[in-house]
């Protein structure tokens, strides 16, 4: 259930201004890549190209390939809805569904497609996908209460495990702790652990040490100027990006030189 | 030997303090005592006391407060009592209308006031059912025509328009917000002249008139609603891989319900009240119609105004059904909008833990 991607020469827009320039990336299946870089370097445009989701923006568009186990994802008559069923997506804040209780949070991916399945089945994905999250334990009582009242750590993974109910084959997170509490992060971090068994995992942080302890491979993106396009500078594996990156600009970054 | 350090003076902490009970003392003192000189002077009237009395009262409490409690004490206390002053103004408007009509009405606000019709009654006796049913017809069949199609503009407006299709729908939504009632009217006796003859007149052509005023309502303040619903939940349904539209449907609109019914209810009670459309497009008559589609319909707005400008040779009996009619008019809006609160908070977002 995880995919290998495959970027070849992605150029990004917004209107006429180009905000990720020429990126060449492998994501290898069932592992943790990390992207890291300065505040405006392209890091979430550029994660969002990959499950479509920069479409939502006005204006926005993309040149160059993204390829999930062969199959482009811009090619033509790819429908970004079904891209967005295979491609989760968890977003830096929290955002579970404020009418919704905590199950039908979890369900919402289900219902909102209108599919139809029994309640022994429903019942059966949701404990799944909160187990999943590490957070079954926590909500198992309390069902039928607002997603909106868990804590902020606790809405994250409920997020995460709206997200996994979809049986993705990937999973995009943005961010996903910058909003959370140190122990709510560890709680993430460990969980990021136990989905790389499961899916492909793409995660964009500002933490570099967040980085290092979750990650497989890690890229560094980073911009010339303000209003320059964003490039991917490095990618390998994360030990050897924090430890001996061919790059200069990398190592600056990493040393906290810059950014 | 002692050297004096140059010390900075610190500013005491404390301040003086008005005793409790000041305020209203002085305001009752200042219009007995404003009260007191107009009588002196021959000059007395209730009115006069009251506004001169008040206009003491500012200078007397902000004079007061600045010697003992410190000059940005006494602004305070000067802003506090002009806020408070104008809710108290605003609030007598409501207050007299509710008194008098509630005072004048309650008389005929009997049972037979809403089971009869004012068919062959002449002086006594009588009701308004006819246009009680008559107003429930127009204003529900206005509501079902520009509740579909202000939600679905707003949606547009809100969810897909942009350039400049979206700017003149935006325009003319406001334009048609700014258009006088009895223009709508007009309007919708013509819709019905061309189409159905020449001088037709129903409760369709009311609701239709009331529809005209009402949609630009409803586009506005469902918009409005949609516009605040966050980015963030929409982004989070994309992600889960459900199409726009049900996303609208199924997401942004229950976000927003609670704020849509309220502006929903809101225009209701905006054009329930509306008596000079209804007067062209949905006539008047003193006999039952329950058929929207034909014929003229009574409205409430129309036989309280009528019952009033129209009287008999025995006027008071016309009166007394005017201001029963007000009441019940009064009365329908109050109750539309507890409905519409009930549900604002039925469905409201839920947050509490």
């Amino acid at each position: 259930m995880s995919k290998r991607i495959v970027v070849n020469n992605l150029n990004v827009y917004y209107g006429k201004f180009k905000a990720v320039e020429d990126v060449d990336m492998v994501i290898e299946p069932r592992s943790v890549t990390a992207f890291i870089g300065p505040s405006g370097c392209g890091k979430s445009t550029f994660l969002r190209t990959l499950n479509r989701m920069h479409e939502v923006i006005p204006g926005a568009r993309v040149e160059g390939d993204v390829l999930v186990d062969g199959e482009n994802l811009y090619g033509p008559g790819v429908d970004p809805v079904e891209v967005r069923r295979l491609i989760g997506m968890v977003f830096q804040r929290p955002n579970p569904f404020p009418t919704m209780s905590i199950k039908e949070n979890v369900l919402a991916g289900v219902t909102l497609n209108a599919k139809h399945l029994s309640s022994s089945r429903k019942d059966e994905i949701v404990e799944k996908s909160l187990s999943g999250a590490n957070l079954w334990e926590e909500v198992k009582n309390r069902l039928e209460l607002p997603g909106s009242g868990l804590s902020g750590g606790q809405q994250q993974r409920l997020c995460i495990a709206r997200a996994i109910a979809m049986s993705p084959e990937v999973l995009l997170m943005d961010e996903p702790c910058s909003a959370l509490d140190p122990i709510s992060t560890l709680a993430i971090e460990d969980l990021i652990q136990e989905l790389k068994e499961t899916y492909t995992i793409v995660i964009v942080t500002h933490n570099m040490q967040q980085a290092a302890r979750v990650s497989d491979s890690t890229a560094f993106f980073n911009i010339a100027g303000t209003g320059a396009p964003g490039k991917l500078i490095e990618m390998g594996p994360t030990e050897k990006i924090f430890s001996t990156p061919d790059n200069q600009q990398t190592e600056e970054y990493i040393t906290g030189r810059f950014g | 030997m002692s050297t004096t350090v140059a010390q900075k003076s610190i500013p005491s902490l404390t301040a003086g303090k008005l005793p409790r009970g000041t305020t209203p003392g002085v305001l009752v003192a200042s219009v007995v005592v404003t009260g007191a000189v107009t009588a002196l002077f021959g000059g007395f009237n209730l009115a006069g006391t009251v506004v001169g009395g008040i206009v003491v009262f500012l200078v007397a409490m902000y004079a007061a407060s600045w010697a003992v409690e410190g000059r940005r004490k006494a602004s305070d206390r000067l802003a506090t009592h002009l806020v408070f002053g104008a809710f108290a103004l605003a609030l007598i408007p409501l207050a007299s209308v509710t008194w008098e009509a509630v005072s004048n009405g309650v008389a005929r606000f009997d049972v037979q006031f809403f089971t009869y019709s004012m068919r062959n009654v002449v002086g006594a006796g009588g009701g308004a059912a006819h246009a009680l049913v008559g107003t429930l017809w127009v204003t529900g069949l206005a509501t079902l025509i520009s509740v579909p199609i202000g939600l679905m503009t707003a949606v547009y407006l809100s969810e897909y328009g942009r350039g400049t299709l979206a700017r003149s729908i935006t325009f003319f939504v406001d334009v048609m917000t700014g258009i006088p009632s009895i223009v709508a009217g007009l309007f919708a006796f013509a819709v019905m002249s061309i189409l159905v003859g020449p001088g037709t007149v129903s409760g369709l052509s009311g609701a239709i008139a009331l529809s005209v005023l009402m949609i630009p309502v409803v586009v506005r303040s469902t918009e409005e609603l949609l516009r605040i619903v966050p980015n963030e939940l929409r982004e989070a349904s994309y992600a889960l891989g459900v199409p726009k539209w049900r996303t609208i449907l199924r997401v942004v609109m229950p976000t927003a319900l609670s704020g849509i019914v309220a502006g929903v209810i809101l225009a209701i009670a905006r054009v329930i009240g509306e008596t000079a459309p209804l007067m062209i497009a949905a006539g008047f008559t003193q006999s039952m119609n329950a058929n929207p589609l034909s014929n003229a319909m009574m409205t409430m707005p129309v036989f309280v105004y009528d019952s009033y400008a129209h009287p008999g040779v025995d006027v008071l009996p016309y009166t007394e059904r005017s201001w029963a009619g007000a009441l019940a008019l009064i009365a329908i809006v109050m109750i539309l909008n507890l409905v519409g609160r009930f549900i604002a908070a039925r469905f409201a977002p839920r947050t509490g833990r």
